[in-house]
């Protein structure tokens, strides 16, 4: 496959930095303070002890025998993103991006947040460098994830809760980009998923990757052998790209990214850009999105506060369009089910966009035999989306045996 | 022809001794039935050249004021084919010339040579892209070259004399000084360095410099002026056709002279 991105951040013909020029010096610096900083073994150096001695990495590669054994075929293994710091990945780009805003002499950062993992994980980090944070959020995010709120407050970052449009993850990242260009000059935008205009998608991809290259390195210890597939649940696509990207030569092994189905794909109420949508510009980059014939974005719909996003990162669009990750849907029901069994048959409680991971081993797994491996990125931990989950369970399906 | 138009405008007025003064509006806010009007209004009133917005559901260089005009626009079921179609209805009669505002999505969406070829034929003389910098501009200037549209380029209080040089130097129809790091919206005053930064580009710039963003009162007119060749007000009219004041827009438009 091609080197990418290019110099100016395309992905074949996605990506780009499609900004307002107040904010493109502030690109520009970014690029090349990040540029330094992966060339500096003292900022390596700095990652791997906050990795290693604040997060907890590296997180464990779990054979889930139970789970397999009730879905049949394939030996599955779960990553165990959820066993990080703040119980999801988000941390490890957020602490990336922190210590490069210190890089870059500023002192505030501002980020979006969906279902609150970001924002948790970009307060943390705010916290433990001293940094202030504003965090920009939905207002019916703030509403389905009010104890992530509470959360980044007591870490003592300002929520500002946004009303436009819809109020979900969208509209919080329209707020937070306009917010960041009235206050570039002192501010760094700590942008919490593989989308936004370049160099974002590449500083996320590289600080996420971390869980493709454990991951690569854990299954060859434990199987001697690459998996035959890997799995993971793609919103604005941050755990996927870092989990696939150190496996995108290996050709042998297929890869799987999960949008969410919402309703089902044919109600139109989802989030499936990659399935779905058609190459547009939103957010700095242009990638696959959900929208209509005028150009006019659309309103994402999922159960998962994470995934709620009508567009994705560029790589992603690249990967699809070059044939080399399959992208697929499962839908709300599937996922709260994928929540359900996954925490039966293994103790653990998946956060939803993981769920929508885990509901697509059940289509996966038949279709594989008893000697393969299957990886799946367990993204995020559960406690987050108790509330959702019991409301789901009270007014809609029977989760009782 | 269209290019040329707006090059007319700005000459008559440096001509005179006077000053330029844009007013920006939504196209299909208070109905698009009413936008050849508006156009016509504004134009009496002694605009220069009129801005007309195309919305966009995720408008991040807007402020609040312009985001909400964009809704209403939305809701009434605004296109870019029915703002085109409802302005070439006039194109023969009308003298001022109009430019386009719009973020890159609907252009990309439309298709960026149909959409050239569909504002040539409406008569629509220049393209502002907020979202659209100097880095990727190379998808749309060909085409609006080959249907002699300006690109009309924005320069920020953020960019680095590097930059400026650039914009300047590829400045055609105006270029947008943008007055304050943020989005579109009224503001109570600027940084002290603007009138020296205006000035600044008006000795580099090969187009009218017009400063824009939060310019909202006759005074701010009067003094942003002095500085460069004119003045853009977007929110403020948007407001003002909004609450049916028209006697603000005149006066706002009057205080350029």
């Amino acid at each position: 496959m091609a080197l990418y991105p290019t110099e100016t951040g395309l992905y074949g013909s996605f990506g780009g930095r499609f900004v307002p020029e107040t904010l493109m010096p502030a690109i520009l610096e970014l690029e090349q303070a990040f540029k330094e900083a992966k060339e500096d073994p003292a900022f390596q150096e700095e990652m791997a002890y906050y990795l290693k001695q604040y997060i907890g990495r590296e997180t464990p590669l779990y054979h889930a025998e139970r789970l397999s054994a009730t879905l049949g075929g394939p030996k599955i293994y779960l990553k165990r993103e959820d066993l990080n710091h703040t119980g999801a990945h988000k941390i490890n780009n957020t602490i990336g991006q922190a210590l490069l805003t210190q890089r870059m002499g500023k002192k505030k950062v501002v980020a979006e947040t969906g279902a609150g993992q970001h924002g948790v994980a970009t307060a943390t980090v705010s916290a433990l460098l001293g940094l202030e944070c504003i965090i920009f959020m939905g207002k019916e995010d703030v509403r389905r994830q009010a104890l992530n709120v509470y959360r980044m407050e007591l870490l003592g970052a300002q929520v500002v809760s946004v009303d436009q449009g819809n109020g979900t993850l969208k509209d919080a990242v329209n707020e937070a980009m306009r917010y960041w260009t009235a206050n570039v000059e002192d501010t760094h935008y700590i942008f919490g998923t593989a989308a936004g205009p370049h160099p974002f998608p590449q500083i996320v991809r590289d600080f996420q990757r971390v869980i493709g290259d454990e991951t690569r390195k854990q299954i060859i210890e434990t199987e001697g052998k690459l998996p035959e597939a890997i799995v993971a649940c793609v919103g604005g696509g941050s755990n996927a790209i870092g989990m696939f990207y150190p496996f995108v030569e290996d050709q042998e092994v297929k890869m799987y990214g999960v949008e969410a189905g919402g309703k089902g794909l044919p109600t139109g109420e989802h989030a499936a850009s990659l399935t779905e949508g058609k190459a547009g510009i939103l957010h700095g980059s242009l990638s696959y999105l959900l929208q209509n014939g005028d150009g006019q974005v659309q309103e994402a719909h999922s159960i998962s506060a994470g995934l709620d996003y009508p567009g994705v990162g560029p790589e992603h669009s690249y990967l699809k369009d070059a044939g080399r990750v399959t992208y697929d849907a499962v839908t709300d029901e599937e996922a709260l089910e994928a929540v359900r069994l996954l925490s039966r048959t293994e103790g653990i409680i998946p956060a939803l966009e993981s769920a929508h991971a885990v509901a697509y081993c059940k289509k996966l797994a038949p279709m594989m035999g008893t000697e393969d491996v299957l990886v799946v990125c367990l993204s995020g931990r559960g406690d987050k989306d108790m509330n959702t989950i019991r409301e789901a369970h009270e007014t809609g399906g029977d989760f009782n045996d | 022809m269209t290019k040329a138009k707006l090059d007319t405008a700005f000459q008559t007025v440096a001509d005179a001794g006077e000053k330029a003064f844009v007013p920006y509006i939504m196209a299909g806010d208070g109905g698009l039935s009413g936008l050849n009007e508006r156009i016509r209004f504004l134009a009496d009133c002694g605009a220069t050249a009129i801005e007309l917005g195309l919305p966009f559901s995720d408008p991040v260089a807007d402020g609040p004021t312009i985001q909400a005009a964009g809704i209403r626009a939305l809701e009434a079921g605004t296109t870019v084919q029915t703002v085109l179609d409802e302005v070439a209805k006039e194109k023969a009669s009308r003298t001022v010339p109009l430019v386009i505002m719009t973020y890159l999505n609907p252009v990309f969406a439309y298709g960026v040579e149909a959409f050239a070829s569909a504002c040539a034929e409406a008569g629509i003389s220049g393209l502002i892209l907020p979202d659209l910098p100097l880095e990727e501009e190379g998808m749309v200037t060909e085409a609006l070259k080959k249907q002699d549209i300006a690109l009309i380029r924005l320069v920020a209080l953020t960019s680095t004399p590097a930059r400026i040089q650039a914009l300047a130097e590829r400045a055609e129809g105006f270029l947008y000084a943008v007055t304050v790091a943020g989005t579109t919206g009224e503001r109570a005053s600027f940084v002290d360095q603007l009138g020296t930064h205006l000035k600044a580009l008006t000795e580099v710039s090969k187009a009218p410099v017009l400063a824009g963003f939060g310019v909202s009162t006759p005074e701010h007119v009067r003094e942003l002026s002095q500085y460069c060749d004119g003045v853009v007000v977007g929110s403020k009219i948007v407001d003002a056709l909004h609450q049916g004041n028209r006697q603000q827009v005149k006066d706002l438009i009057a205080s350029r002279k």
